[in-house]
């Protein structure tokens, strides 16, 4: 299936509209995979300024997420679209709620990297896991935007198993935090604030997860979600 | 929070995702149509059509003009019967019955499947007359049976309000729409089994358009329904089945909800999401 799909409405102001909420889910994706790169740089370098523009781009994503959910209402109720049109719709409505929860992860991470530059003792490179799986879940959102440009479901399967390496690397980040804690107590307000963010990058796969799965049904026109990683490769065989 | 308000029974929800799955369970087919083919002299107009109606289901038929929808629906009745150098072949079985037997007899056929067609074809005669005319030709001439039926089939039909003072009036003087709840009205006041509606709502305006909808919707309780219609959205609102037709082909057919969240079939999508073909 290609995004052809989206065009060949005899009503060419139909194809307009389909168009433009795509480009608009496209630019919010963008927008909120900027947000965790800057929030993920902000931590690393402890450079305010950087983490100060996250939150401030949390605004304009969440005017993109009621934007876009307004337009889709408005094509619901005038056009009645069907099948693929009405999945479209349908799939838009949710991955913009998930690409919303993802900017409100990425705030979160550059809050606790304004807290983090204002402690005292600023060691960031004991938080190589923490980039690594920065990497992993930044792939898999763009991954999954991608799919969604393309509406191209083969590689759903690859962007979903990711979130096993992530989780991996959570629990490697929680057990270093825990003994850091254990070493040191005046370490664990700021290991807490690590552990935040580990979680929030943890949050941000599954969030991926969950816009690859809406993407089948978007695509395929089947419910997905809930399996496991086993059985959604099964499913995506037949 | 006390221990008093501690749920001690987990709350049961499967009664609620049964009812989702409702579409699925097994229906008792009522028509049944088998390798049906049509020929208007040697234009093919259906080919090889096969297709079950479930009793007391709505089934719609979609399709651009042309692809022989309403043809088919007129098989039904075998109102093709009446068109000159029309041929056919195959069966379709009412009640496991062929109706294209030479045993059957088309009058009582026609009283069992009731037709309501595109435009409204009232006779020249009074509204009270029009409706109960089935009736009389059965010999009924009790006035109080018609004229129960009479306000019944009005109501039904959704015009009782706007006739119920000039009954005796000619249903000519009648506009449209009202015209056609009139022709409805006249077809279920004899209850037939199955109900052929051949575009009923394309001459309404929106709210009798609903009425109509929604009389359809109480009166599968009784009757299979087999509708015609243009308007896609009518056929997802009042239908439980819809089968989309193409140049005399059926192309697909499965539940209304399916069909219109998930065709199968390509040709299908691109006809209800509006594409070109």
């Amino acid at each position: 299936m290609d995004n052809s799909k989206i065009g060949q409405h005899i009503s060419g102001q139909f194809n307009k509209e389909l168009e433009d909420v795509r480009n608009k889910v496209l630019t919010m994706g963008g927008l909120v995979e900027q947000q965790i790169e800057l929030a993920v740089s902000a931590f690393a370098t402890g450079d305010m300024e950087m983490a100060e523009l996250v939150i401030k781009q949390d605004n304009q994503v969440d005017a993109l997420e009621m934007a876009i959910d307004q337009e889709c209402m408005q094509i619901l109720a005038l056009r009645q679209p069907a099948a693929f049109d009405l999945r479209l719709l349908i799939t838009v409505i949710k991955v913009v709620n998930e690409l919303e929860r993802v900017g409100d992860m990425a705030e979160r991470i550059a809050e606790m990297a304004i807290q983090l530059a204002g402690a005292d003792s600023n060691k960031h490179d004991q938080y190589y896991e923490l980039e690594h799986m920065a990497e992993l879940v930044q792939e898999m959102l763009h991954g999954a935007l991608d799919v969604f440009a393309r509406m191209n479901i083969e590689g759903v399967t690859t962007i979903t198993g990711l979130d096993e390496n992530v989780d991996r690397e959570y629990g490697s980040i929680i057990r270093q935090l825990i003994t850091k804690m254990m070493e040191d107590p005046r370490n664990i307000t700021r290991m807490l604030d690590v552990l935040w963010i580990a979680r929030s990058l943890e949050r941000i796969g599954d969030h991926a997860c969950n816009v690859c799965e809406h993407l089948v049904y978007m695509v395929k026109g089947e419910d997905v979600r809930h399996l496991t990683q086993e059985e959604l490769e099964r499913k995506m065989k037949q | 929070m006390t221990d008093q308000h501690v749920r001690t029974h987990a709350i049961d929800v499967s009664s609620v995702l049964r009812d989702q799955k409702k579409t699925a369970e097994p229906n008792e087919t009522c028509i049944k149509v088998e390798n049906l083919n049509l020929f208007y002299a040697d234009k093919q107009a259906l080919h090889n059509v096969n297709m079950e109606m479930p009793k007391k289901k709505v089934t719609a038929y979609i399709g651009p003009s042309g692809c022989g929808k309403s043809t088919l629906l007129r098989c039904i009745n075998r109102m093709n019967d009446l068109v000159d150098n029309v041929t056919i072949e195959g069966k379709i079985l009412l009640d496991d019955e062929n109706i294209y037997d030479k045993s059957v007899n088309v009058a009582a056929l026609r009283r069992r499947v009731g037709m309501v067609f595109q435009k409204p074809n009232p006779f020249p005669k009074s509204i009270f007359e029009n409706v109960t005319y089935g009736l009389r030709i059965q010999g009924i001439n009790d006035k109080r049976v018609l004229e129960e039926t009479v306000e019944n089939a009005l109501r039904g039909a959704a015009l009782w309000d706007e006739v119920k003072d000039r009954l005796n009036d000619n249903a000519l003087g009648l506009s449209g729409g009202q015209q056609q709840r009139l022709v409805i009205a006249r077809a279920i006041a004899i209850e037939p089994e199955v109900l052929l509606l051949d575009e009923p709502a394309s001459a309404l305006d929106p709210i009798s358009t609903l009425k109509i909808e929604e009389l359809i919707n109480e009166l599968k309780e009784k009757y299979t329904i087999v509708i015609v219609t243009h308007n896609m959205q009518q056929a997802a609102r009042v239908s439980d089945y819809t089968a989309f037709m193409y140049m005399g082909e059926l192309i697909e057919m499965g539940t209304t909800s399916e069909l219109f969240t998930n065709p199968q079939k390509k040709q299908t999508e691109d006809y209800i999401t509006g594409r070109y073909g």
